[in-house]
């Protein structure tokens, strides 16, 4: 996992299911990640795909993935080239998933941030810096287990280290 | 110290005793996923170089494309028939139904820790079980390893009194709840469920209840299990077991209390496109909304109480001509008992048709995918837009009750009113 982040945000609202992220009529594409990745966020911003940049960041207000348990949900997220997701709150699932396949995930206040803001994170101190604002937040910091998985950069590579 | 139901559960699997906010690597009894979890979950445990622990109570369900409708999907189907006759493990083939169901019917025991690659695996806390969704990666270690990490959760405790009255249902009581505490209310937390108003309630209607407790973001559900469980494990198996009858402590810690009284519960609907969005059908039937498609399924919805509950509404009546009417068995065990019951019947004479037990209207996959501008009455368990397949129509979630009587009027009404 790179130590520093640098991306525009892409903001998004509360309650974003994993419907909205990864819709079920895309089913079918569920064993070839890179065509399923062309639907990512589709039902939330059909745009999305077309507008994102390598590094750029996903940032939504409370419950972000909430829903049916797809791993395929961060799994496109990831693939579609997003640095990390930033919300204000995670539904339980998918926040583990995305820790278990490597996406960083971030907990903070996210209601300054807007659409294009230009921000820089450093992914060890949990730091946000929003340099279109000028403002600085924390994110809150992962602990245990979880801290041990995304060191070791997924659940997959943590159980072949033997963790 | 003094324990929930889930803490007591978690600890049976942990070696020691826990409490809510510890970390554990627990013994999992049953681990399953479906077939649209589980290529990916193959794929993890090949890539982590590990075989089955246990694999005789390793589950593979082929239930929500069931039958294929894409060839895609019928690959994906071959990987999971193929990866179970290699490894041992237990293949639930296409038409045989919803895994939450089948797990629930022919598996889950009461005290048992049991996880799945669907976020609707809470379903069997109706049993009694601790169980809980995860993604394919965390189902991959518990299927490698027999373990799983978890923190255990703090536990709300709502107490249920009195009984369901006539054309309410145990939908009406999981909606009414989700409206209020909302549908984060109860994230990274259990909802425990206690009092008279439980053992009041059929193991089928617990099973909805507890489905549904991932809608306000729980870890899990959890009912205590009691005569009505062993009752319906006999009824389901064929078999008597014997199992230890788990309680709460008395004095045990929970974050937060809730008391809802089944006597006062109304038909509900949770209005498009949040589960907490709930409106009373009493005010929605006011708003004359005319439905394209009534749909009765799913793990929440399609087991033999709720197809007994629509069918004596529906009997000897037509639906709507302007309404589809698909109706899906929860599983093959629920479709021979709606046959043998006449159910089957009366759902066609009224003007229905029947689906392939499975997930598939649900997830928009296919049986009843929506179209620009549709409305669908479902007594399913998510409304999220595009749930159904597309993004530009509305899902309205309620009752087996209520979607029967909103078929014959071809508008969504309250079965109180109408039917």
């Amino acid at each position: 996992m790179k130590k520093q982040l640098k991306g525009k945000v892409h903001k998004f609202g509360n309650n974003i299911s994993t419907d909205l992220i990864c819709p079920g009529k895309y089913f079918h594409l569920r064993s070839d990640i890179k065509k399923l990745a062309g639907h990512t966020l589709e039902d939330a911003d059909p745009e999305f795909i077309k507008k994102v940049q390598p590094g750029d960041f996903v940032v939504a207000g409370e419950n972000f993935g909430c829903g049916s348990s797809r791993e395929h949900a961060p799994l496109i997220i990831k693939e579609s080239g997003v640095g990390a997701v930033l919300a204000g709150s995670f539904a339980r699932i998918f926040f583990r998933n995305a820790v278990n396949i490597g996406l960083p995930v971030m907990e903070l206040d996210t209601s300054g941030m807007e659409s294009g803001d230009e921000l820089l994170i450093d992914a060890e101190s949990g730091k946000v810096k929003n340099l279109s604002k000028n403002t600085e937040l924390t994110a809150t910091p992962l602990t245990g287990v979880m801290k041990d998985i995304l060191e070791a950069g997924g659940l997959k590579e943590y159980v072949r280290k033997g963790l | 110290m003094k324990q929930t139901l889930t803490e007591k559960i978690i600890s049976n699997h942990a070696g020691r005793k826990v409490k809510a906010g510890d970390i554990v690597f627990a013994d999992v009894d049953r681990a399953f996923v479906q077939d649209g979890t589980g290529p990916l979950t193959v794929k993890v445990i090949k890539e982590m170089g590990k075989g089955l622990n246990r694999p005789e109570r390793k589950y593979f369900f082929l239930d929500h494309a069931s039958p294929s409708s894409k060839s895609e999907l019928s690959d994906a189907h071959k990987v999971l028939r193929d990866f179970t006759s290699s490894t041992g493990a237990v293949l639930s083939d296409v038409g045989k139904g919803i895994c939450h169901q089948i797990v629930a019917e022919q598996y889950a025991l009461p005290g048992e820790l049991i996880v799945g690659a669907d976020s609707h695996t809470c379903t069997a806390g109706g049993i009694g079980a601790f169980a809980s969704g995860f993604g394919s990666t965390d189902i991959a270690f518990a299927m490698a390893t027999g373990k799983l990490w978890l923190k255990v959760p703090p536990s709300i405790k709502v107490t249920l009194t009195g009984k369901l009255p006539e054309r309410v249902s145990a939908k009406d009581l999981i909606l009414t709840l989700i409206g209020r505490i909302s549908a984060s209310g109860a994230t990274y937390r259990a909802l425990e469920f206690t009092g008279e108003g439980v053992e009041n309630l059929s193991v089928e209607s617990r099973l909805t209840v507890c489905n549904m407790v991932i809608e306000a973001g729980a870890k899990n559900g959890v009912m205590p299990a009691d005569d009505r469980v062993s009752e319906y494990i006999e009824r389901e198996r064929g078999c008597k077991v014997d199992f230890e009858r788990l309680r709460a402590d008395e004095e045990a810690e929970y974050e937060s209390e809730i008391t809802i009284d089944l006597d006062n519960l109304e038909p509900v609907a949770a209005a498009p496109h949040s589960v907490d969005n709930i409106k009373k059908l009493d005010d929605l039937e006011k708003e004359n909304i005319k439905v394209d498609q009534v749909f009765i399924g799913t793990c929440t919805g399609g087991r033999i109480e709720d197809l007994e509950a629509a069918a004596r509404i529906l009997e000897g009546k037509k639906i709507n001509p302007s309404v589809r009417f698909a109706v899906c068995p929860a599983s093959e065990k629920v479709f021979m008992d709606a046959l043998e019951k006449g159910l089957i019947r009366i759902f066609t004479e009224s003007g229905g048709f029947i689906v392939t037990p499975g997930c598939g209207p649900c997830v928009g996959i296919q049986g009843g995918v929506m179209g620009k501008g549709e409305v669908c009455l479902s007594t399913a368990n998510r409304n999220f837009k595009g749930r159904m397949g597309c993004p530009e129509s509305d899902i309205y979630l309620a009752s087996p009750q209520a979607a029967a009587a909103s078929a014959l009027e071809g508008k969504i009404v309250s079965p109180l009113n109408a039917g």
